[in-house]
């Protein structure tokens, strides 16, 4: 009895000692599951979430002081990834920070703008380009299409355009998706 | 002296039907009323328009700039007036637009001056950027620009050189009827190819059951030292990789070129291109088109690029029953999605489809794993797996088990017993899987930005904040000194850090300072305006008066005044 | 619109499921000749509960009914469970496997294409446990009485001794655990006339006819030679090894090879696509670990014959044996790290 009691004690201590070492020899710095679920994000750093970026969002997901479903830029599929990731389940977007949009870019009607800088100084990515007084324009390839460049602007010469499909960038359709497709065709 | 050949897997022997096409001479396509020439015909990117409409153009000028090195010219295909720069749909699966220039023909045909090269006496790269400059493309359907496969790479110069007259899909036979007729041409083009990257051997591969092109290439061949190799007949062998391991036993893995392996292989038609482009200065403006499949007369035509196909294909009369037509072969090419689209380089051949001669698909069964997809792979993947991964969206192993590496031959579709369309899935999960990376990649240059631009505001407003403690230090030293010059200390230098906790014991000639500071920064709020609207035409200023108006309004709502500009 | 390729080989599941079926007719016929009528019987009676059962299963999971029971796959599976089962089990054993095979082996796990194990191979292992004396039944050589067979298979009549025996395999499993009997493979084989020279007689020309059929399959490219061949060849190597060891215990590699199930197995059993591995080398381990796990069972199991068993043990290995066994792609030949991402 006291033998058995004293292994057990034993493997206890000699378990926990390891456990102890391990903690500490293989702690992993920084958060990884937060750049994990900064980088299922779409990086739009648009802040209808509620916080003020992407990456503030990854870290009060991991903090779990957030909903999964607050990103409408990462849409459905984000939802879905983030789910996989926290193992948690799937919920639908939440309505009261927007809803999935088509990818879209800001353009800036050049004729109106006053060269004001108020848009340059809200996007988050720094695609707009332009000085003080002088036009500016939205260097399309690396606009994110947060829309945050919309309400500053004093003229609302800023639309937000959808990106068109291109050959290059044309996607094959899902096939049995077609097939159906066609038979109601 | 025979080169030794090699075997590579798979492949399938659908019968050839190229006998239907190769009756008659390649006929000269009549010169169409409206020509519209696509910008983007290869790889790399969609050249810049160097016309205006309504400007007058000769046959051969060029009308589109090569963007970078990476995309080839584009060519006026005959002399006409440019009525229009415009998004028209193209010959794509997609049926999307891209821009054009649309060309109406004066019938007249003149041409620009045409400065023959003498390539033995011109350098490579003189020679590349000729190629380049008239437009050279692979000519067997992939339209890869031929100036970039013809850099030496890294592994050191291309030892041989492969001209592949293979033409192994079913009913195309627009290589073949060129090496009979032109195989003069043919062989030049070679040796300028040759000559560029310096060689030691060529090698044409041709297909066994094309006798006539290869006697004709055999007797055209010796005086260019030139060797006319017969591969055996099975699909895909004119696939450039199929044909590189055929003749040389290199396997060219995904992602890699030719060149890192000693080894380039450029379509017949495209050899003869260069041929034309080097030593008789015309660029690439036509090619031959096989039009063929349900038609009364099948043959081959040279078009001018930029012809429409349904032009072209009153040549040949389709029979009533023609229910589509296929650009390219009946392996790889793909349903048009109308008929009044324009003939580009990568386009080798028309077949006009009827159920008799293509049945239409039967209903897909499940996959049964027969493994009849896996003898069939000549890239040796197993089809089954990729279907199952495709089709569950699951990329990651789709990648793993190497789909990238799918040639998309259709071989596996082809042998299928349960009928299941296998290329069309691997292309789904392939566009899917780059547009994915395209969205990866731009996510993380939006995230580097964004945390750059962070860095930069933090850096700015430590700056800033410095300066305030710095002026604040001055200002308070100032005062000291003006009420008891006698005990004046310095103040010791304050950092950005300090400045914010320190300043609420500061005395009340420091408040005194801030409240002046405030009420100069509102006097100064309300006296700014945007300056550059001041030389506005009147319409202009009208409406930014409109426009200011509509802001005091809100501004009066919201009864917060808007931010300031800084 | 679909893309490419817009040609098909004239190939179709239903085709290559009529060629296996027509594939087995050489071994069903010598199966006829020394074992009488009877095993058209079950082989109709599997065939009609597959088809009702494949037809029930398809119009409650909503698949087009005509469409899928023409492919000839359910057939193939009462074929298989009629040819593995004794040609006097009764009626409703046969039907209630068959159905068993069908609706849960198949159907339960999704239909054709999905099932991970083999269904005729579930049907047996079932019948084998629940009614292990129905299952021992076997006719003798020579007992072609058609109308006994009727009333053993319709009206459960029990089989006279005289009508029935142990099948060589049973015989050998059976008297050769009684270590007092002192019975030698040789003694045993050789103690009745029936058992015949290599695998019992009847047997040896029905396990002909079954390569027959086979090598025609491998002609036609339905199989490969890799499970076959790695099959046989395996049971014939375990099989010499311990008979040169101990002849008197362990029986040599003819008599496993053509006795009980092995070439049926060999060529219409193990290469089932769907259940078995699809690799060139997958195919080899499959195959040989069949023919040990076969092997072992024979000779120190509880059951006569192990193919069954030995099939659905290593279906359970198929997705690991695939995966540990994707060969090398087209140009990644000589780095396979290179490919992994």
């Amino acid at each position: 009895m006291i033998t058995a009691l004293l292994v057990m004690a034993g493997i206890a201590v000699v378990l926990g000692a390891l456990l102890g070492y391990a903690s500490i020899r293989f702690k992993v710095k920084g958060d990884p599951l937060v750049d994990k679920i900064d980088a299922i994000l779409p990086q739009t750093q648009c802040g209808q979430c509620g916080f003020a970026g992407c990456k503030p969002y990854a870290q009060a997901i991991a903090r779990g002081e957030a909903e999964i479903n607050q990103c409408p830029p990462g849409g459905e599929e984000g939802i879905r990834k983030l789910a996989d990731l926290l193992g948690k389940e799937f919920k639908p977007l939440s309505a009261e920070h927007g809803t999935e949009k088509p990818k879209q870019v800001a353009v800036i009607d050049e004729a109106l703008c006053i060269g004001c800088t108020l848009c340059a100084q809200a996007c988050p990515v720094d695609a707009i380009v332009g000085a003080a007084k002088q036009m500016h324009t939205v260097v399309a390839p690396l606009c994110t299409g947060c829309e945050l460049c919309v309400p500053p602007c004093p003229v609302d010469c800023i639309a937000m355009v959808p990106v068109p499909e291109t050959v290059e960038t044309w996607k094959w359709k899902y096939p049995v998706v077609q097939m159906k497709v066609v038979e109601h065709a | 002296m025979l080169a030794t050949l090699f075997k590579f897997k798979g492949g399938v022997k659908p019968a050839s039907h190229k006998d239907e096409s190769t009756q008659t001479p390649i006929a000269p396509a009549p010169l169409p009323p409206l020509l519209v020439v696509p910008l983007r015909q290869s790889a790399g990117g969609t050249p810049q328009p160097l016309v205006k409409p309504g400007q007058k153009v000769l046959k051969g000028e060029r009308i589109g700039a090569p963007e970078e090195n990476f995309s080839s010219a584009i060519h006026a295909p005959t002399s006409g007036t440019v009525r229009a720069i415009e998004p028209r749909m193209l010959p794509h699966p997609s049926g999307l637009s891209a821009p054009c220039v649309v060309l109406e023909a004066d019938g007249e045909e003149r041409w620009i001056e045409r400065v023959p090269v003498d390539y033995a006496a011109a350098s490579p790269d003189a020679l590349r950027d000729l190629l380049r400059d008239a437009g050279i493309v692979g000519l067997g359907g992939a339209a890869f620009p031929s100036h970039i496969k013809l850099k030496p790479g890294a592994a050191g110069r291309i030892g041989t050189l492969i001209i592949n007259g293979a033409e192994c899909e079913p009913w195309i036979s627009c290589d073949d009827m060129l090496m009979r007729e032109r195989a003069e041409g043919i062989v030049r083009g070679a040796a300028i190819l040759r000559h560029i990257v310096s060689a030691d051997r060529v090698l044409v591969g041709i297909e066994d059951n094309k006798p006539q092109a290869i006697a004709a290439l055999r007797a055209a061949a010796p005086a260019a030292g030139i060797e006319v190799v017969p591969v055996p007949t099975r699909y895909p062998a004119g696939g450039e990789k199929q044909l590189i391991r055929v003749l040389t036993g290199i396997e060219i893995p995904y992602g890699r070129l030719g060149t890192e392996f000693g080894v380039q292989c450029f379509n017949v038609g495209t050899a003869y291109s260069a041929h034309r482009a080097i030593e008789l200065g015309e660029p690439l403006i036509s090619r031959i088109v096989t039009l063929t499949g349900n038609v009364e007369r099948p043959g081959n035509v040279e078009v001018p690029i930029g012809t429409p196909i349904d032009g072209l294909l009153k040549l040949v009369s389709p029979k009533a029953d023609t229910d589509r037509f296929i650009m390219g072969g009946p392996m790889m090419g793909f349903t048009l999605p109308r008929t009044d689209l324009p003939v580009t380089k990568a386009a080798n051949c028309i077949l006009a489809a009827s159920p008799a001669l293509f049945p239409p698909q039967v209903p897909e069964m499940p996959c049964i794993r027969c493994g009849a997809c896996t003898r069939a792979c000549p890239a040796e993947l197993q089809p089954h797996e990729l279907y199952w991964f495709s089709r569950a969206k699951n990329f990651g192993k789709a990648q793993e088990y190497g789909i990238f590496d799918c040639i998309e031959c259709g071989c596996c579709a082809y042998v299928c017993p349960s009928n299941i369309r296998l290329v069309d899935y691997y292309r789904f999960a392939k566009t899917s899987m780059r547009a994915l990376e395209r969205e990866k990649t731009a996510s993380d240059a939006a995230r580097q930005r964004f945390e750059f631009r962070n860095q930069r505001e933090e850096r700015e407003k430590a700056e800033k904040a410095a300066r305030l403690a710095a002026k604040t230090a001055a200002a308070r030293q100032a005062i000291a000194g003006a009420e008891k010059p006698a005990a004046a200390v310095p103040a010791p230098a304050q950092t950005a850090e300090e400045s914010a906790p320190a300043l609420p014991q500061l005395d009340e000639a420091k408040k005194a300072l801030i409240a002046a500071a405030i009420a100069r920064a509102q006097a100064q709020k309300e006296g700014v305006q945007p300056k550059n609207i001041d030389n506005l035409v009147p319409e202009k200023q009208a409406e930014i008066r409109e426009i200011e108006a509509r802001r005091a309004k809100v501004r009066e709502l919201a009864k917060t005044p808007p931010e300031e500009p800084v | 619109m679909n893309g490419s390729p817009h040609l098909h080989q004239p190939v179709s599941v239903q085709l290559v499921m009529l060629k296996v079926l027509v594939a087995l007719v050489p071994g069903i016929a010598a199966y006829v000749w020394f074992f009488g009528a009877a095993i058209l019987v079950q082989i109709a009676l599997a065939s009609a509960a597959a088809l009702a059962g494949e037809a029930a299963m398809l119009r409650l999971r909503g698949k087009p009914v005509g469409l899928f029971l023409a492919d000839g796959s359910a057939l193939v599976t009462a074929w298989l469970i009629a040819l593995t089962f004794p040609p006097i089990a009764p009626w409703w054993l046969t039907v209630s496997a068959t159905l068993f095979a069908i609706v849960v082996a198949k159907h339960l796990y999704g239909g054709l294409g999905q099932n991970p194990f083999n269904p005729a191979m579930v049907a047996f292992a079932v019948a084998i446990i629940a009614f292990p004396a129905l299952m021992s039944q076997w006719p003798a050589v020579g007992f072609t009485d058609f109308a006994a067979q009727l009333g053993m298979i319709f009206k459960s009549q029990s089989p006279q001794d005289a009508v029935t025996m142990a099948t060589p395999l049973d015989a050998l499993r059976t008297q050769l655990h009684v270590p007092e009997a002192r019975a030698t493979v040789a003694g045993i084989l050789g103690s009745h006339a029936s058992f015949g020279n290599i695998g019992g007689k009847g047997w040896e020309w029905i396990a002909l006819g079954y390569l027959a059929g086979g090598l025609w399959l491998l002609q036609q490219r339905i199989i490969t030679w890799h499970v076959p061949a790695a099959f046989l060849a395996t049971l014939a190597l375990i099989a010499t090894g311990f008979s040169l060891a101990s002849p008197d215990r362990y029986a040599g590699p003819v008599f496993h090879v053509v006795t009980g199930g092995a070439m049926l197995g060999a060529f219409f059993i193990l290469t089932d696509p769907v259940s078995g591995a699809t690799t060139p080398r997958g195919k080899l381990i499959f195959a040989a670990g069949v023919a040990l796990l076969v092997w072992i069972i024979r000779t120190f199991g509880a059951y006569p014959d192990g193919l069954a068993f030995g099939v659905l043990l290593m279906n359970l290995c198929v997705p690991l044996i695939d995966m540990g066994t994707q060969p090398p792609v087209f140009g990644h030949k000589d780095s396979k790290k290179e490919r992994k991402p």
